[in-house]
């Protein structure tokens, strides 16, 4: 078979679009404007420790909430017919058809200080609260958005459990709480980790969802980037220090969640 | 306790349509002023508006164009790749060809956007162009790789390696054999991959942003769009969108009911693991 000739192509265009951007990354990330080796944009990177980590509370804050909503959905889909799983997995994903750009702006008029929220909320006699501009939006802007990528997974998963390993555990004697505890929770433990790692990874590093709902003062660590290289800040050097700071962070992080996947099953991140 | 499942199930699909609902209600916004959230009566003006404004036609006309040119370069390399890659018999070559298709995936947007940038900022300066739908092209094509990879090569894996040769054996050259017995075998996988590039490819705004330059496409239009509070033309801009996706997979799911690009895009990754 000449096959192997067939990947030389494919081969040369990833390497010379994926490989070689990220080596130009790594040579910014340790020279300076005339292209000397220095640790300074390294150094400079631990200026923007305080939000690195609010970059990572906000992201994991976002993938823990839509965890915790996605899974009682997904399951109650997995129970259902067959058709009306089919009508309601399509709903969820409708949303995403839509760019995300376009529904991040319509929280921006649910949530403004004079907008359809408050305006609710003054009708039914309560006080207006101040929801734009602040962590909480830029975390329900992240749940809102990503909140799909953990639904899919935890619902694939969750349907291919075979209903004869939930029965003969009933069989065997354990209560409906012990064979979701004991079989159905450990079995879906691919499709959650996918999930974690499909919302984590783009929650961390957005820059528009922050710039849109959280206004000036809720910076995350994509808008610092963003900054370095279209912004005010020109600076690509340091941004691609941080770049690849966040790039190594992430990695960490998904090595953590790794941990967690017990390996007997075939791993569903993919690193 | 079905009371209580089918409570939350509502509370959860309002959660993600409100805010879709919010834009197709104040596109019919008959106000003059840039107000948001107050209605103030049926009309169509911002439809006007949308249709008669030339920057959203050119945005639209780039996008599209990009999206069909990085479906089709796309496949076609994928496909050629996915073959390329599943005839290499080392365990390691092959490890190492996945860990490449990977790395777009893996990495966050925002750092593969950066990265392609630099690349195109250099070569620019030493070809004497500018950053717009060449460098777009040539990323969109990139970040649409691993996707067509991934669902060619499921398609691969299934097939018996030994079709191949046997049409051989009966007298087909190499070229026949891959396309009357190979092709029809992969075809599912080549199509499933062409949708998802074309849909990743419209719906990009991270990667098109560092990469575009001058040039505007629809998501970075938009983009400028909100910055400017510009707001009612936004709203028809995601209702007509937004009609024009729901009719599209009206009719996909009137002719069969299969899968679409970012189900199996999403259960790939779910399946996908370690290879």
């Amino acid at each position: 078979m000449k096959a192997k000739k067939a990947l030389l192509p494919y081969l040369v265009w990833m390497v010379l679009f994926t490989v070689v951007p990220m080596l130009m990354v790594l040579y910014f990330a340790f020279t300076d404007k005339s292209g000397h080796f220095t640790w300074e944009n390294m150094q400079q990177v631990g200026q923007y420790s305080n939000v690195f980590l609010r970059s990572i509370w906000q992201g994991a804050l976002a993938t823990v909430i839509c965890l915790v909503l996605s899974y009682p959905l997904a399951y109650s889909i997995a129970h259902r017919k067959l058709k009306t799983q089919n009508v309601m997995i399509m709903l969820v994903m409708l949303p995403m058809w839509m760019n995300f750009l376009l529904r991040t702006y319509a929280w921006m008029t649910l949530l403004e200080d004079n907008g359809i929220l408050n305006n609710l909320f003054v009708s039914l006699g309560l006080p207006r609260l101040h929801m734009i501009n602040t962590a909480g939006a830029v975390v329900l802007g992240m749940v809102y958005n990503y909140i799909p990528y953990m639904i899919l997974p935890l619902y694939t998963v969750l349907t291919k459990i075979d209903n004869s390993i939930l029965e003969a555990a009933q069989d065997l004697g354990a209560s409906r709480a012990q064979v979701f505890c004991k079989v159905t929770l450990p079995m879906s433990m691919p499709g959650m980790i996918s999930g974690v790692t499909m919302v984590f990874v783009p929650a961390v590093s957005t820059f528009i969802i922050s710039k849109m709902l959280g206004g000036g003062g809720n910076l995350l660590i994509g808008d610092v980037v963003e900054m370095q290289f279209l912004g005010s800040a020109y600076n690509p050097n340091l941004g691609s220090a941080i770049s690849l700071v966040l790039m190594v962070l992430i990695m960490i992080c998904m090595g953590i969640m790794n941990q967690f996947d017990d390996g007997e099953e075939k791993g569903a991140v993919m690193i | 306790m079905k009371f209580v499942s089918k409570l939350y199930t509502t509370l959860i699909y309002l959660f993600l349509y409100a805010p879709i609902f919010v834009l197709i209600l104040f596109s019919f916004n008959n106000s003059s002023t840039m107000s948001r959230s107050v209605f103030s009566g049926f009309s169509l003006r911002w439809y006007r508006q949308l249709f008669e404004d030339r920057l959203i036609l050119v945005a639209l006309r780039n996008t599209l164009l990009i999206a069909v040119l990085a479906a089709v370069v796309s496949t076609v390399l994928g496909t050629i790749g996915a073959i390329g890659i599943n005839s290499l018999k080392g365990k390691w070559a092959r490890r190492t060809a996945m860990n490449i298709t990977n790395l777009p995936m893996v990495n966050p947007e925002i750092v593969t956007g950066v990265s392609m940038m630099l690349l195109f900022v250099i070569a620019m300066r030493m070809l004497n162009t500018d950053l717009g739908m060449g460098s777009l092209m040539i990323a969109h094509i990139t970040f649409c790789l691993p996707y067509v990879i991934m669902s060619v090569r499921p398609k691969l894996l299934q097939m018996d390696a030994h079709l191949y040769e046997a049409a051989q054996d009966l007298g087909c050259t190499p070229v026949q054999a891959f396309f009357k017995v190979v092709l029809p075998q992969i075809l599912p996988g080549i199509i499933t991959g062409a949708i998802m590039a074309f849909t990743l490819s419209i719906d990009d705004f991270v990667i098109s942003y560092f990469t575009s330059g001058t040039t505007q496409t629809l998501p970075i239009y938009i983009y400028s769009m909100t910055r400017k509070r510009i707001s009612p033309e936004i709203n028809a801009l995601s209702t007509v969108l937004f009609a024009v996706i729901l009719a599209l997979l009206f009719i996909v799911n009137v002719r069969q009911s299969g899968s679409s690009a970012k189900t199996a895009r999403l259960q790939d990754a779910a399946e996908e693991g370690e290879v």
